[in-house]
């Protein structure tokens, strides 16, 4: 175990003196201080609570090397299905973590809107990212953020002034490239809003590896007050890939933030969602749906961190299992002891297809406050058989009616994607993923 | 056009048809009352081919066909349908668009083109006025939310819109108040007529005051006892069930 983490702080060590002469200070210190606490927190067991169902060896057991810079390697085809249906603002496209400026197109944008990628935007003395990098995303406690951290090169920058509004979405493609086996990239993106202002972000993931690979993301997410964020991650990695990702949200006064997980591909999948409602009368949605078969593991954590009065919060994931396929789902709700007035709600729901999947799924609510309102509620279940005969009995052939079905579930998530055809398309994509669907 | 013949039918390990024999002509409206438990809606079910059952004997032709050879969706598309008892919610799935799906997959099966949405409508605003239904039902999720008598009409309405040759109702008047009753009653009236044979199954008889069957009959423990015209009916209304239990 340790020789692995050596050969990760060899590996950053290495990356971080090769990366950038001009590198701050501030952001040598910062990857350093992330290699130390990845160390010394190593990776995280099944002893630990956060991880109890969720076993690493997948990745703790492999030397991951991190991936090279796959700019050269990527082809314009392997981009066509990732785009988004209609026009966006910008795209941002990144092979292995690096960012590919000539696959990039940032035309779109209003005046005043900053994108970038972090490489190139930390190098310049930039106060707004010095102030925001890792505020949110904290190495002390999380091995995998340390992780990141501690490899922090490159990644996506994005900063919308205040009062600036960008109607159309922007899009950062994070595309895993190449044919070495083994291999490691650890994404990051940073997003600052100012107040009052306004974006979509699609972040998708992607990959086309037969062989085992590690995607280790994180972002930052800086809603300011009267921000409206509309995030989106879509997780569709080949079935070689071990992705853990984590997402931390902080919304300032009377901010709206959404958050959409599409989780679709991978064999060994970490969602971490954590948001702290950093301010009075904020909103945050949190949508989930997953997908897992074969013998995947797909693992969804959220914390919505109520620490501030008169926020409310919504969240709704849904997971649908098919073959072997294990999920996990913990859905924490903070609410501080001066958060009055909180209205939170989560509901969670698993569609088992299969005898052999299964889900451990725990609602978490810690509430120290005393005026307040809290729900959740957990529904796991196989397919209604009296439904597919009903169908039946009206005509709709037995696949038929299991895809129906199916399809009904999971629009209760993608029909809350406003952004074009994008929720018919991840449908069309989630029905191709089903047992018994030519792939 | 129906014609069933000393069926058996068990479910888990109770036999709960023990030889039920029944002919129904097309053209024809046929009741078939009974007290709890003597099979009533199972039959429905076996006809509309539910796999909860199985058929340990007997024979049962549909327009000379096999029908317990076909699956549930071939029956439904050779035009047998079977209103539910306990009509199953579908959250997630757009009555109109499960109605016109289900429409559009009979009329394929038949060699005829697939109705646009225009006709569709046309063809569903007429339905549904027979039936007293609001509109705005088309727009929610099949069966989701409905009231218990909104369930009951929502399926005569389906009856209405896929004109079925063979019609079985499963105690259609259970759960339903007077002014529904009629109401449903009406569809049902109004779907009477040569080409088709209609299988009233109830425990009351009620419902039979508003839609007149041309024969009647009894159905306990697993057999039919007694068949006749719609006179027996009345008579058993007044005597109740136990005075043919006795006969028998």
């Amino acid at each position: 175990m340790a020789t692995m983490l050596d050969s990760y702080v060899a590996e950053a060590e290495r990356a971080a003196s090769a990366g950038r002469q001009g590198d701050p200070t501030w952001l040598m210190e910062t990857r350093r201080h992330a290699l130390e606490r990845f160390t010394a927190l190593g990776f995280p067991t099944t002893r630990e609570e956060e991880w109890r169902f969720t076993s690493l060896a997948p990745i703790a057991e492999r030397r991951f090397v991190l991936a090279k810079n796959g700019a050269s390697a990527l082809r314009p085809q392997d981009l066509d299905p990732l785009r988004l249906p209609g026009t966006t603002a910008a795209t941002l496209v990144f092979a292995n973590g690096r960012y590919v400026p000539a696959a990039s197109d940032i035309r779109g944008l209003p005046p005043g809107v900053r994108i970038d990628s972090l490489g190139v935007a930390m190098s310049q003395p930039a106060s707004a990212i010095e102030k925001h990098l890792t505020r949110a995303a904290s190495a002390d406690r999380h091995a995998f953020t340390a992780l990141n951290t501690a490899f922090l090169l490159d990644g996506a920058f994005l900063s919308v002034p205040d009062g600036i509004q960008v109607e159309t979405p922007i899009q950062f493609v994070f595309l895993a490239i190449g044919d070495e086996p083994e291999t490691v990239a650890h994404p990051r993106v940073l997003v600052v809003m100012g107040a009052g202002s306004k974006a979509s972000i699609v972040e998708s993931y992607s990959g086309a590896h037969a062989s085992p690979y590690f995607t280790n993301t994180v972002t930052e997410l800086f809603a300011g007050e009267d921000a409206t964020l509309n995030h989106y991650k879509l997780q569709q990695e080949s079935a070689a890939c071990a992705h853990i990702g984590a997402m931390y949200v902080r919304a300032a006064r009377n901010s709206t933030v959404t958050c959409h997980s599409i989780s679709l591909g991978g064999s060994l999948v970490r969602n971490e969602v954590i948001v702290v409602m950093d301010g009075e009368g904020a909103e945050c949605t949190l949508n989930g749906l997953y997908f897992g078969d074969g013998r995947t593991l797909v693992d969804n954590h959220t914390t919505i961190d109520h620490a501030r009065p008169h926020c409310t919060s919504r969240e709704v994931y849904k997971g649908i299992l098919a073959d072997h396929a294990r999920a996990v789902f913990n859905g924490k709700i903070i609410v501080r002891p001066d958060a009055q007035k909180t209205d939170a709600k989560q509901t969670n729901k698993a569609l088992l297809l299969s005898e052999d999947a299964q889900i451990n799924t725990k609602p978490e609510l810690e509430i120290f406050a005393n005026d307040v309102k809290c729900t959740h509620g957990a529904a796991i279940g196989q397919m209604d058989e009296e439904a597919i005969f009903y169908l039946r009995a009206r005509g709709f052939g037995e696949h038929e009616a299991r895809r129906m079905l199916i399809q009904a579930f999971a629009g209760d998530v993608l029909s809350r994607i406003p952004i074009g055809t994008l929720g018919a398309r991840l449908d069309q994509e989630l029905m191709r993923r089903l047992p018994g669907e030519h792939r | 056009m129906l014609r069933i013949e000393n069926l058996h039918v068990r479910a888990g390990n109770r036999d709960i048809l023990r030889g039920v024999n029944l002919s129904i002509d097309i053209g024809q409206v046929h009741a078939i009352m009974g007290p709890n438990g003597s099979g009533k809606s199972t039959l429905a079910r076996v006809l509309a081919g539910h796999p909860e059952y199985a058929v340990t004997g007997g024979t049962v032709a549909y327009r000379g066909q096999d029908l317990l050879a076909m699956d549930p969706e071939m029956r439904a598309r050779e035009g047998v349908f079977m209103a539910f008892q306990y009509p199953v919610e579908i959250p997630g799935v757009n009555n109109a668009y499960f109605l016109k799906s289900a429409l559009n997959a009979l009329r394929k099966h038949r060699g005829e083109e697939e109705l646009d949405a225009m006709d569709f409508m046309t063809l569903v605003r007429d339905r549904m006025k027979w039936l007293d239904m609001d509109e705005t039902l088309l727009n929610r999720a099949v069966n989701e939310g409905f009231s218990g008598g909104e369930k009951k009409r929502n399926e005569i309405f389906q009856m209405a819109v896929l004109e079925p040759a063979l019609a079985i109702l499963d105690e259609t008047d259970s759960g339903l108040d007077i002014d529904a009753l009629r109401i449903v009653a009406r569809g049902v009236n109004a779907m009477r007529g040569p080409d088709r044979a209609i299988l009233l199954v109830t425990h009351y008889q009620r419902l039979l005051n508003y839609i007149v069957p041309d024969v009647v009959h009894v159905l306990t423990d697993g057999r039919i006892v007694r068949s006749g015209g719609k006179e027996l009916a009345l008579e058993l209304e007044e005597k109740g069930y136990v005075w043919l239990e006795q006969a028998v």
